[in-house]
């Protein structure tokens, strides 16, 4: 009997000790925030379209972190949804757009300076203040910052916004992954002694 | 290892792991002298030769320049400026192709030569070590040096160190490893001594503890020319072994010092930095002629040239120019390269120019550069990573960038593969395995950038989020603030609804974005900040809406006075007015104690309230006041008054000190009006509390008149006498043992008489209910009011004596009540007398608020005046 007695009380203090242990921990090392929100919005491409239904990246990274479907994200293509359903351990689905644009390809919004009225309009409308301009004055993107959303081109009332292909430059050019097994790579420089 | 050291460690020669030999093929063109290049038709001069920004144009279409003259500057601290290689015309600036393996346009300056080649200003200098190490920096970057080794990054920014930063090696590249080319051979062996120079201002500038100048053993002449040269300079000239690739900057530091640069790493950070000899002589030429960077020596070799060689060519040369120079046999020209056959690229458009770094031109049939095999399945043999001088595993970097799995590729360090293409070279089935590195790094590097570009839409998403917030919280206050003006001058009954109302939603939001915020706080919500701000908010609204059905129903009132029940509607805001007040101030305290930026609005909302609550109180008193003239009959007695009074004097004083506390604490700069308030209202209570003294001293008689059914009333008077300070003749000791047995009387009396009214009540009750035992309950009644009657006369008997003590004091009393009235009578005088001189000059606001000044006063006079009758009269000196 004492041995139970003495087993039991052991184990108690054990329990004791490891609950104090644990709890002191949970408070100290307590985590902030959701962090399976911030790594699926790190993910994402932040071009803040509004595409997938959600106003901007974050909130459909907090819907997916709810268990909305991940592939609901075009510009991120299929990368995206492949990284997400890795990242969730969740199924690779295929992307979820009207497929009426290839969605691989960069654009930029560029405004036809000579018809802009300076209504203020796309100001407005661009979720990451990338178009510069005063009511009545010439507006302009600011390229660099633009992230294709086209959130701009439906409120323009004069329709001088087109999105752009960003043709490739020097600095954004990069080298073809060679054709694969059975195909001469053509860059390839064999030397041969005479 | 033991013969090593002996052998004399500064002779020592390291090794670096993996390299291949592959055929050398320098024979071809390294046994003519150096020719010079044609003059082309045109020079095409990018302005982008260099690693960094591009260099910004200086001239304009149609500028006749002279040789040397610049074209463009450099632009930003990484960049290297253009100079014209001949005299000329400017005849274009755009894009044009150039030497990069996209075929890709860039912005190029075009040169037409007019065959004159005259000189422009050239400043040689005679002794540039004369010159201080920035000055030297200076003519350096000015003169466009970059890296002629291949990279092309600027001279001038590699050798400027940093403060921190000591050279202890100078490691000078003539190794040359690459096959085919033989420009830097060529050179050494033809103007060692220039090299030299070059390398003596590279001392000067880094004053490293020792110079290494490396050069492979399959150039003997070369390393014989340069010790030649080198006798008598700090120069240690040492030839290595013939091996791809000992002319990388990192295996050539391995290779002569035994010195690894780390991963990622610089040379500088292991104390050495590295120059190409060909880097060397365009500083002599730069600084000791005068003659920037406007032309380099070329190796044009192959089988398709007829006169291959070593051309000292002007930087622009189209490639095709160059060729015709050489005698190229275009039936022969299969494979045209430009750079080495290991690390360059295939060209197909001969219009492109040569530039800095472009160190070789190979003409080649595919008998000497066969058509690459097709690539085959990777069989693991593993000769690649006996091959990598980088000491990588380039089968495992293939099957990563092959697979895209770019994560692991980065962590077998393929960033720190330097694509030489030994791993290719012997790679038995044919795999263009750098060009799947290079491949991966592109993709790698666009992933970086737009990771980086996507962080800084967030961060601008974000920004613009909380912007747009913000305004329309600003836009909401001042909607509110201009509702809330609207409404205040209309009448309150009319919107109190409404108000009452929208209280009631701002609660009920509050309420839900508190029940929201728990939510959040329990699954843990990232947003759980915005929620508090959230409910920070809507609390804020609500007690906006709460206050504002306040004010309404403070507005309302006034208008209210005359009715009957006047008096009631007075007591009632008051109470409403002075709990506004309380909350308010409990709220700004709070504000105050978190130190929130609302606090001063709160605390002013606060003294709004409080003079609101005062105002009302003077009302109530006023009516209070003006019943009693109007009904005699149930005129109260003139000492309650004044108790009442005195108390209200004294809280309102007391109210002012705290304001004026709070307001010293916070250091608010109205502490002076504060403090004059303050003043002005204790003054108010001294003198009414000496009013009251005095009529308390003239008014003994009343609580006898009335005492017990209005026993709260009455009861109070007797207490008065102590705490007014009116015994002062009186020992003090007597006084306080009176004012004791008083307090105790009355509440004995207090509790007897409740008793007694609740037996009866019940007693009445049970009469009611038809109740059987009511003897025992009637019984019990009269008890009490027994009780309660006895007390009554031991406190009657109290007051009498306590009145009878006051009356031995009312001499001085009375005199006091006599200057009391005459200086409200005077006071009243002089106001009215202001108000009538201001009549008309001043505007309304003045002239309402002089007039009721002259009530106050009036009503003050009117008191004082009748307090001073009351006390004649008690003691029978009315004649007077």
């Amino acid at each position: 009997m004492t041995t139970i007695l003495i087993a039991i009380a052991a184990l108690l203090a054990l329990a004791a000790v490891f609950g104090a242990a644990l709890g002191f921990a949970s408070e100290k090392f307590k985590v902030e925030g959701d962090p399976i929100v911030d790594q699926i919005d790190a993910l994402l491409p932040q071009t803040q379209c509004g595409q997938c239904g959600h106003p901007g990246c974050r909130p459909y990274a907090e819907a997916i972190a709810n268990g909305e479907e991940h592939n609901r994200c075009p510009p991120g293509g299929e990368v995206t949804v492949e990284a997400l359903a890795e990242l969730l351990g969740r199924e690779v689905l295929p992307l979820d757009d009207d497929g009426s644009e290839d969605a691989t390809v960069k654009k930029v919004a560029y405004i036809r300076e000579d018809e802009c009225i300076g209504c203020t309009k796309c100001i407005q409308a661009c979720p990451v203040d990338a178009i510069v301009g005063a009511a009545k004055l010439m507006h302009t993107v600011i390229v660099d910052e633009c992230t294709g959303c086209d959130l701009c081109v439906e409120p323009c009332p004069v329709d001088c916004i087109d999105m752009v292909p960003v043709a490739p430059t020097l600095g954004t050019w990069t080298w073809q992954r060679p054709a694969g097994a059975g195909q001469s790579p053509e860059q390839r420089i064999d030397v041969v002694n005479l | 290892m033991l013969a090593r050291l002996f052998r004399g460690g500064t002779r020592e020669i390291f090794d670096f792991p993996g390299g291949i030999h592959p055929p050398e093929h320098k024979s071809e063109s390294n046994t003519t002298p150096i020719l010079p290049g044609p003059l082309p038709s045109q020079l095409i001069l990018p302005l982008n030769m260099h690693i960094g920004a591009p260099a910004r144009p200086l001239v304009q279409v149609g500028d006749k320049v002279l040789k040397g003259q610049h074209l463009a500057e450099g632009n930003g601290a990484v960049s290297a400026p253009v100079h014209a290689p001949t005299s000329g015309t400017v005849v274009a600036i755009g894009p044009r192709p150039i030497q990069h393996p996209s075929g890709m346009d860039a912005p190029c300056l075009v040169l037409e030569p007019d065959g004159e080649d005259r000189w422009g200003d050239r400043a040689p200098l005679d002794d540039p070590f004369a010159l201080s190490p920035g000055e030297l920096l200076e003519r350096i970057a000015e003169a466009g040096i970059v890296g002629l080794g291949g990279a092309g990054f600027p001279t001038s920014v590699k050798v400027s160190l940093g403060d921190h930063q000591r050279v202890r090696e100078l490691i000078i590249n003539g190794v040359e490893c690459e096959p085919f080319i033989t420009a830097d051979d060529r050179l050494m062996r033809e103007r060692a001594a220039d090299i030299v120079q070059g390398i003596q201002v590279l001392q000067y500038l880094l004053n490293p503890e020792r110079t290494l100048l490396g050069i492979e053993d399959n150039k003997p002449e070369a390393a014989a020319a340069l010790r030649a040269a080198a006798v008598g300079a700090d120069i240690d000239v040492r030839v290595v072994p013939t091996k791809y690739p000992s002319g990388g900057e990192k295996q050539l530091i391995q290779l002569l010092t035994g010195k690894e640069v780390g991963s990622g790493g610089l040379p500088i950070q292991v104390g050495v930095v590295c120059q190409n000899v060909g880097t060397a002589y365009a500083l002599k030429r730069a600084l000791f002629d005068g003659e920037p960077l406007i032309s380099r020596i070329t190796t044009v070799t192959g089988d398709a040239v007829a006169r291959p060689g070593n051309y000292e060519i002007l930087l622009g040369t189209p490639v095709a120019e160059l060729l015709q120079h050489a005698g190229v046999d275009q039936t022969r020209l299969q494979r045209l390269v430009l750079g080495g056959p290991m690390m360059g690229f295939t060209l197909h458009n001969p219009a492109i120019p040569l530039v800095k770094t472009s160190n070789c031109l190979i003409a080649a049939s595919t008998d000497l550069l066969p058509e690459p095999e097709p690539e085959q399945a990777c069989i693991r043999c593993g000769a690649c990573a006996d091959a990598c001088p980088a000491s990588l595993l380039p089968q495992q970097l293939y099957w990563y960038a092959k697979n895209d799995d770019l994560e692991r590729a980065q962590q077998q360090n393929l960033m720190d593969c330097i694509e030489c293409g030994a791993c290719a070279y012997v790679c038995p089935s044919h795999i263009p395995l750098v060009q799947y590195y290079r491949y991966a790094k592109g993709e790698i590097r666009i992933q970086a950038a737009e990771r980086a570009k996507a962080d800084r839409a967030r961060e601008r998403f974000e920004a613009r989020q909380a912007r747009v917030e913000k305004e329309q919280a600003e836009k909401e206050a001042r909607r509110r603030a201009r509702q809330q003006a609207n409404r205040a001058p209309a009448p309150a009954g009319d919107n109190a609804t409404a108000l009452k109302q929208t209280s009631l939603d701002a609660s009920k939001a509050y309420k839900a974005a508190v029940k929201a915020a728990k939510e959040a706080e329990t699954r843990d919500d990232p947003d759980l900040a915005r929620y508090q701000a959230e409910v920070e908010k809507r609390k804020t609204a609500a007690d906006r809406a709460k206050a504002a059905v306040r004010d309404a129903g403070k507005a309302a009132p006034p208008s209210t006075d005359a009715h009957p029940k006047a008096e009631a509607d007075l007591k009632k805001q008051v109470a409403d007015a002075s709990a506004a007040y309380k909350s308010a101030l409990r709220e700004a305290k709070a504000a105050l104690a978190e130190e929130r930026e609302d606090a001063a609005t709160l605390q002013s909302r606060a003294e709004t309230l409080k003079a609101e609550a005062d105002r009302l109180k003077a009302t109530l008193r006023d009516a209070r006041a003006g019943q009693p003239a109007s009904a005699p009959t149930a005129a109260p007695d003139p000492v309650e008054e004044l108790k009442k009074a005195v108390a209200e004097a004294s809280s309102a004083y007391k109210a002012a000190v705290k304001a004026t506390k709070e307001a010293e604490q916070n250091e608010a700069d109205d502490v002076a009006r504060l403090r004059a308030e303050a003043d002005r209202l204790k003054a108010k209570a001294d003198e009414l509390k000496q009013q009251l003294r005095d009529a308390k001293a003239a008014a003994p008689a009343t609580p006898k008149t009335a005492p017990p059914p209005p026993a709260a009333a009455a009861s109070p008077t007797p207490t008065e006498p102590a705490s007014g300070g009116g015994q002062e003749s009186e020992s003090d000791e007597e006084a306080a043992k009176r004012q004791k047995r008083l307090n105790a009387l009355k509440t004995a009396y207090k509790m007897a008489h409740k008793q007694y009214k609740e037996a009866h009540s019940a007693l009445d009750r049970a009469r009611r209910d038809g109740a059987v035992d009511l003897a025992a309950m009637e019984a019990r009644v009269e008890k009490l009011k027994a009780k309660a009657d006895h007390t009554r006369d031991a406190l009657d008997a109290l007051m009498d004596e306590t009145k009878a003590s006051l009356l031995a004091h009312t001499g001085k009393d009375l005199k006091t009540l006599k200057l009391d009235a005459a200086r409200a009578e005077t006071a009243l005088r002089d106001k009215s007398d202001e108000l009538k001189r201001l009549r008309d000059t001043a505007d309304e606001d003045t002239l309402k608020r002089l007039t009721s000044e002259l009530g106050t006063l009036e009503h003050d006079a009117h008191l004082a005046r009748r307090a001073l009758k009351q006390a004649l009269e008690e003691h029978g000196l009315a004649e007077e």
